[in-house]
């Protein structure tokens, strides 16, 4: 295989957190993402899966230094992008874009569609003609399946849908080569995910894009991805190739969530046996020690309080971080 | 099965500066004592108002025709008075943000003893028992040292307990649960899922889920009502309806679900266009636009709801959809 596009290497993303009253006030470190590492090759999709506060969101804005990461590294097309300047990591960022979940949310209400659909490019390329850049938005909008006619109008005229197509047209303008997508489906409409899931799985084949996927939606998330990375308390549980999770899963936590995934058929769906996790996500200022999974994983044993389990490898495409991955 | 409650023709119509928004149209359904009902749709398909309309919730530029009736008693546009003797009483509703529906000033016991002393006649103490008994019965561990804690000291998911266990205070004969998990991560909507199939089981309770996730209701209703543009477009017995849905949004959104059950398909069924406007909903089928089956008759004339199989109900022109 050809080397990766995106190689992630220890990331760490703590923020300090003040805690306690005025007379009993301490730092902690609030673990965001802790250890997280993975590659991505060119034209492939990486699902990222795991509860809110896993930190998925917080991997995919470090991967593009949204978020400063406090350790590790990442390196793109080979030089690691830790020790860039502002300006050469703006220049980066060309390549890299990202979709974000709320597609009104992340317009600007009193910008005209085609106007926000320039704006990456006019920054990026100042020295272009305006006639070429009104091209070039057309263009991308029909790509995107909107109607170019609909240049000059606002974002409130537009549907969820529409919105997340406007949001899509502006990551690809500049032609990048990787996409994070951040919950890019969840705030839509059933009919209007699968549209805007169809949407991507044509651009990254049209432009041979790579995707960082990240939801908590794991249908979707094995629908679109070839691998995929469970997240838990920002750890890495496992990495695995897409059939490999879902048939031939080593851990209790990402066995957990695809049995916790009701089934649109009511036959298979009484007939199943889930597993239902006690308990809730711990806090992460507290994190448990060992591995961090422990108060709710149905194996747990004494090793599991003591030790961090160390992400192994068992299989080509297979990682998995659990003390007790053979009898699962 | 006796009716528990029986609703004809509720329409329900908003008035805004920019025209009038028609939220329902038209729904009639009949819940049977201790039966399960999903209700399923997009958003603005009127799946929640058609619920806060009976039970008087609407906020004020709103206004419901029709009738809902309460075991043969209407309730549709009752004086708020009379209301307050059913409504939350034998009818509850929870809602998809428990934060938004109980008081953040007021302890948790407050909030749980008030109902019972003021509506089943219970001492303060009394209260407090049945509120700790109700409080275990959701699967709160604790309960006790619990009670006198605010609602923001619980997790999303204990609080939509705590929401549920309030719902049951006055052993409602209808429970209308409204979107109940779809703010929470999957393995704690596992964990209310669960509590809800044990709560129809103890209680004997109707319970209404309104949801726009069919994985949700597949495990948990008998019946399934499906609503497009504020109106009933198919009903029938959940495990018809899954099988062989014969209304072409219904067959649509079983087919637009990625699912975890099936070998991966290389692209997804999709719905063409967009959710309907209902401020400007097109005459015949407001599905029309984006049915793959519509013809001329769709355009014009708009589908009644009409029986077409035992027990089944479609508003669609089309004979038989394969």
């Amino acid at each position: 295989m050809s080397a990766p596009l995106l190689t992630v290497c220890d990331l760490e993303v703590h923020f300090p957190v003040v805690i306690g009253g005025m007379f009993r006030r301490r730092h902690v470190a609030l673990k965001a993402v802790d250890g997280v590492s993975f590659e991505l090759h060119q034209g492939e999709t990486l699902g990222i899966v795991g509860e809110s506060g896993c930190g998925k969101s917080t991997l995919g804005r470090a991967v593009l230094r949204l978020i400063e990461p406090t350790g590790g590294h990442v390196v793109w097309l080979g030089e690691d992008l830790g020790g860039l300047r502002a300006e050469a990591m703006r220049q980066k960022r060309r390549e890299m874009q990202i979709v974000f979940q709320d597609p009104l949310a992340s317009l600007d209400p009193r910008m005209t569609v085609g106007d926000s659909i320039a704006e990456p490019l006019i920054t990026h390329e100042p020295g272009l003609a305006r006639a070429e850049v009104r091209t070039r938005v057309r263009e991308t909008m029909a790509r995107t399946g909107l109607s170019p006619q609909m240049i000059n109008r606002y974002p409130h005229e537009f549907s969820g849908g529409q919105c997340q197509r406007i949001g899509v047209a502006r990551a690809i303008i500049l032609q990048p080569r990787l996409i994070v997508c951040d919950e890019p489906v969840s705030a839509l409409d059933v009919s209007i995910q699968a549209q805007i899931i169809n949407l991507l799985a044509r651009l990254q084949r049209e432009l041979g894009l790579a995707l960082l996927f990240i939801s908590h939606d794991l249908s979707v998330v094995r629908h679109v991805s070839q691998r995929i990375l469970v997240l838990y308390l920002g750890k890495t549980m496992e990495l695995a190739g897409r059939d490999t999770l879902f048939q031939a899963s080593r851990h209790p936590y990402t066995k957990a969530l695809i049995s916790a995934v009701p089934i649109p058929d009511p036959k298979l769906e009484r007939a199943k046996r889930r597993i239902v996790l006690g308990g809730e996500l711990p806090s992460p200022l507290a994190p448990p020690s060992g591995c961090v999974f422990r108060t709710r994983c149905p194996l747990a044993a004494g090793i599991c309080a003591r030790e961090v389990p160390a992400i192994e490898r068992i299989g080509p495409d297979h990682q998995v971080a659990c003390h007790r991955w053979r009898e699962v | 099965m006796p009716a528990v409650l029986e609703v004809e023709h509720l329409t329900t119509r908003f008035a805004t500066p920019e025209g009038e928004v028609a939220a329902v149209s038209d729904v009639s359904f009949v819940l049977g004592q201790g039966e399960t009902l999903g209700v399923v749709g997009e958003s603005g398909s009127g799946k929640t108002q058609a619920f806060l309309s009976i039970m008087g919730l609407l906020a004020k530029n709103g206004r419901t025709t029709g009738s809902a009736r309460f075991r043969g008693k209407e309730i549709l546009n009752l004086p708020a008075k009379q209301l307050n003797d059913i409504r939350g009483v034998k009818l509850s509703m929870i809602f998809q943000d428990p934060m938004t529906s109980l008081n953040p000033y007021l302890r948790i016991s407050r909030q749980m003893t008030e109902v019972l002393v003021e509506h089943r006649g219970l001492s303060g103490r009394e209260a407090r028992e049945r509120s700790v008994e109700l409080l275990e019965q959701v699967g709160i561990p604790a309960a006790r040292s619990r009670l006198d804690l605010y609602p923001h000291e619980f997790s999303g998911g204990m609080r939509q307990r705590v929401m549920i266990a309030m719902s049951l205070l006055c052993q409602p004969a209808v429970l209308i649960a409204d979107e109940p998990t779809t703010a929470l991560d999957v393995t704690v909507q596992a964990q209310i899922l669960e509590l809800l199939h044990e709560l129809r089981r103890e209680i004997g309770a109707a319970i209404v889920l309104i949801t726009h996730d069919l994985g949700v209701v597949a495990g948990l209703c008998d019946r399934l009502m499906v609503m497009y543009g504020g109106r009933v477009v198919e009903e029938g017995p959940i495990e018809a309806v899954f099988e062989d849905p014969q209304h072409p949004y219904t067959q649509g959104l079983l087919h637009s679900m990625p699912r975890l059950d099936q070998g991966k398909a290389e692209q997804l069924a999709t719905i063409a266009g967009q959710p309907p406007d209902l401020q400007a909903l097109p005459p015949g089928c407001s599905f029309n636009e984006r049915c793959a089956h519509a013809f001329d008759r769709c355009l014009r004339e708009r589908p009644e709801l009409r029986r077409f199989a035992q027990s089944r109900l479609k508003a669609c022109h089309l004979d038989r959809l394969s």
